[in-house]
């Protein structure tokens, strides 16, 4: 498979300019089209209910309630895009979330950067754990992350026992950086766009970027050619704890409460918004750009389907046929992209 | 790697090793604590006092607290307490432990079911082997247990959380429901008698909208966002579960909506005293959890030593409760549901 940021080919506008070229190529990328739809869902939303959009709440919820879920699904496109998948984040969530908690009770006037650096270390250490597991046993991913997410539960369930962490545990100044925002924009959502931009540039234009895809496009000629296989591997597993470690924290800032069973689910989540986004789901093809949209996509949708009426238990129909519809797309797209290859070839000769 | 070829040899042995790792992190991971009960005597023994208790999930500080009040009750009488219980509150996930508890021969059981009629086989396979078992919060169907203890009926809770919130909106307008899992039986027959309630008493109340939160903290918090959002008009919720207040409160609490939506409902002091003291909620109600455990407890030794049958009429002693007779369905009554504010919240600690 090919990468859709590699893919436009020789017909691009006839206008020269830098700007229709990356006109041309926005209308054509993968991504636009989850972006529309996420438009789309916000201003039927909108019309049926202005304060969706128009009220401060709802301003603020629509741009707060992603950006955790946008911080696990960028982790979780990179370990899929080396043709791998990492069904421990929500578990490692749930872990750092409770870390949190403790470390606010336990060393009372801990300062907040330490908390920060102390979940993603140990999201990372985590996602060290399931990077080695896969590197190095030469087991697939799937069964891996699936041992761990239980494993990971199972230690939280130990840890955590009955203990809740409630909102009078943590100071006044944490929780607020949950819903605080600067210039009416969320810092929760600052902080994931911050990622997505520098997780974006990294794959996009560096080698050890690009090689995440070429491994996860043909793993054996990526080991022939002499990339360092087992070396990406980890840093797709670290990044992934890593960002769930951090999503951990803020998980805790913004709900305020933490018990064992944090994030539970979450797995799922991630993996649906990258494959939403046009993350595909063998590997080698998509952007973190396309996940972070598909996990936009997926939470607007579960808070407008109330507002525009839309019984509970269909709720979770509907997001099930946004994940097929999108793998079916997908599918269609890539037919039909390897085709005009074909004849591109065919028309060269 | 979702599709790598393993390889031969060594990263086959790797292979192994790291499912064996897997397995017994899995395996140390999500064992029960509670494995050490006694396996000696055998069940319908009049002086196997010992009880297990088995909530509807772990982790849970509701019956933490319950449980803790059945611990104290048992030491009191010499018998020998064990809790065990899934990590998730899923109809089924109780089947296991019940078996398990029925094996090891324990005295008597403490249930509060996460369905009523998922675990009713498993219960009765218990019952045939002489184990006494009794449903506490969260009753099953009446052939599958000896005597259900219950927290306050469901007309008492119902009344209290009404008359609450209708107090605190001055008698009228727009009112919706945040519930726990939509097919939590507790839950279900408040909000039925709750609407019931509400509409005889005050007719100037209308409940738009019931949502259910499934008793996750994250479910709950965006249910209420969303409840805000498609009910512009609503001046008042009633969470009937401690989870879905908590977090209902948290997201009021930041919200343009704080002091002008009332919340009301049932839950535990600790989890309300931010919110109470800062006046996002004015007041909840709730009996003690501790009380619960402590008089179900009670209930199982006298099952167990045959001072009682479950029948309606019979009496039994409770300990520091004093003594209880048990009511129509072998149904035995704690009291009323007890209003906390923020006069009296600080007492508390659960």
């Amino acid at each position: 498979m090919t990468t859709l940021t590699q893919t436009s080919p020789p017909q691009t506008p006839r206008s020269g300019s830098a700007v229709g070229r990356a006109l041309g190529h926005f209308i054509r990328a993968r991504e636009t089209g989850i972006l529309l739809a996420v438009l789309l869902v916000i201003v039927v939303t909108t019309v049926k209910n202005p304060s969706f959009v128009f009220s401060s709440d709802g301003w603020r919820d629509l741009l707060l309630t992603p950006s955790i879920l946008v911080l696990v699904a960028v982790g979780q496109a990179m370990v899929i895009i080396t043709r791998s998948v990492d069904l421990s984040v929500g578990s490692v969530l749930g872990l750092t979330a409770y870390l949190t908690g403790r470390l606010f009770i336990d060393i009372p006037g801990i300062p907040m950067i330490v908390v920060f650096l102390a979940g993603i270390v140990f999201g990372g250490l985590l996602g060290l754990i399931n990077g080695a597991l896969v590197a190095f046993a030469k087991v697939p991913a799937l069964v891996i992350t699936l041992g761990t997410l239980y494993a990971y539960r199972g230690i939280n369930v130990v840890w955590a026992g009955s203990n809740r962490i409630n909102a009078s545990d943590m100071p006044k100044d944490f929780l607020a950086l949950g819903t605080g925002q600067f210039l009416s924009i969320p810092l929760l959502t600052i902080i994931a766009l911050v990622v997505l931009i520098a997780a974006g540039w990294y794959m996009k234009n560096t080698r050890g970027g690009r090689e995440f895809y070429a491994i996860g496009s043909d793993p054996a000629a990526a080991g022939l050619y002499g990339l360092r296989v087992v070396r990406r591997l980890l840093i797709a597993f670290v990044a992934s704890g890593a960002l769930a470690g951090l999503a951990g924290v803020l998980y805790a800032a913004r709900y305020g409460t933490v018990n064992s069973q944090a994030g539970s689910g979450w797995e799922l989540d991630a993996v649906g918004a990258a494959v939403i986004g046009g993350v595909a789901i063998f590997g080698g093809s998509g952007t973190v750009w396309g996940a972070a949209i598909g996990a936009v996509l997926l939470l607007t949708i579960n808070r407008a389907l109330p507002i525009l009426g839309v019984p509970d238990f269909w709720q979770r129909a509907v997001v099930g046929a946004l994940i097929i519809g999108a793998i079916v797309l997908d599918r269609v797209l890539s037919l039909r992209q390897s085709k005009r290859l074909l004849e591109a070839r065919e028309d060269s000769k | 790697m979702l599709f790598h070829n393993l390889g031969k040899g060594k990263a086959r042995a790797g292979a192994v090793a790291a499912i064996a790792v897997t397995v017994a992190l899995i395996a140390t991971g999500c064992a029960s604590d509670g494995d050490s009960g006694s396996t000696d005597s055998a069940g319908g023994d009049s002086s196997n006092l010992s009880i297990t208790f088995l909530p509807k999930n772990l982790g849970n500080p509701y019956f933490d607290t319950s449980d803790k009040g059945g611990e104290k009750a048992i030491e009191s009488f010499g018998g020998t307490y064990q809790e065990v219980g899934p990590a998730e509150a899923s109809p089924d996930a109780q089947v296991s432990y019940i078996n398990t508890a029925t094996t090891q021969g324990v005295g008597a059981l403490v249930v509060s079911a996460n369905d009523p009629t998922a675990i009713c086989d498993a219960l009765n396979e218990a019952r045939d082997a002489g184990v006494k078992v009794v449903t506490f919060d969260s009753d099953t169907d009446a052939d599958c247990r000896d005597i259900f203890i219950n927290q306050a009926d469901a007309e008492g809770i119902a009344k209290v959380q009404v008359d609450l919130i209708a107090d605190q909106i001055g008698g009228s307008g727009e009112v919706a429901i945040l519930s726990a899992s939509a097919n939590a039986t507790n839950q279900n027959a408040w909000i039925e008698q709750m609407k019931t309630y509400a509409a005889s008493e005050y007719p100037d109340i209308t409940i738009v909208d019931t949502v259910y939160g499934d008793d996750d903290d994250q479910t709950s918090f965006d249910k209420t966002a969303a409840l805000l959002q498609s009910h512009p008009d609503l001046k008042g919720i009633i969470s009937p579960t401690t989870v879905g207040i908590a977090a209902a409160a948290r997201y009021l609490q930041t919200s343009e909506y704080k002091g002008k939506v009332a919340l009301t409902g049932l839950g535990t002091p600790n989890q309300m005293r931010d919110y109470v003291e800062d006046g996002t909620v004015t007041s909840f109600a709730l009996w003690n959890p501790a009380d619960l455990g402590y008089l179900a407890a009670f209930a199982a030794k006298a099952l167990i030593e045959g001072t009682i049958t479950g029948a309606e009429g019979d009496t039994f002693d409770a300990g520091d409760l004093g003594e209880y007779t048990v009511g129509a369905d072998n149904t035995v009554l704690l009291g009323d549901p007890f209003v906390f504010d923020k006069d009296n919240i600080g007492d508390f600690d659960f």
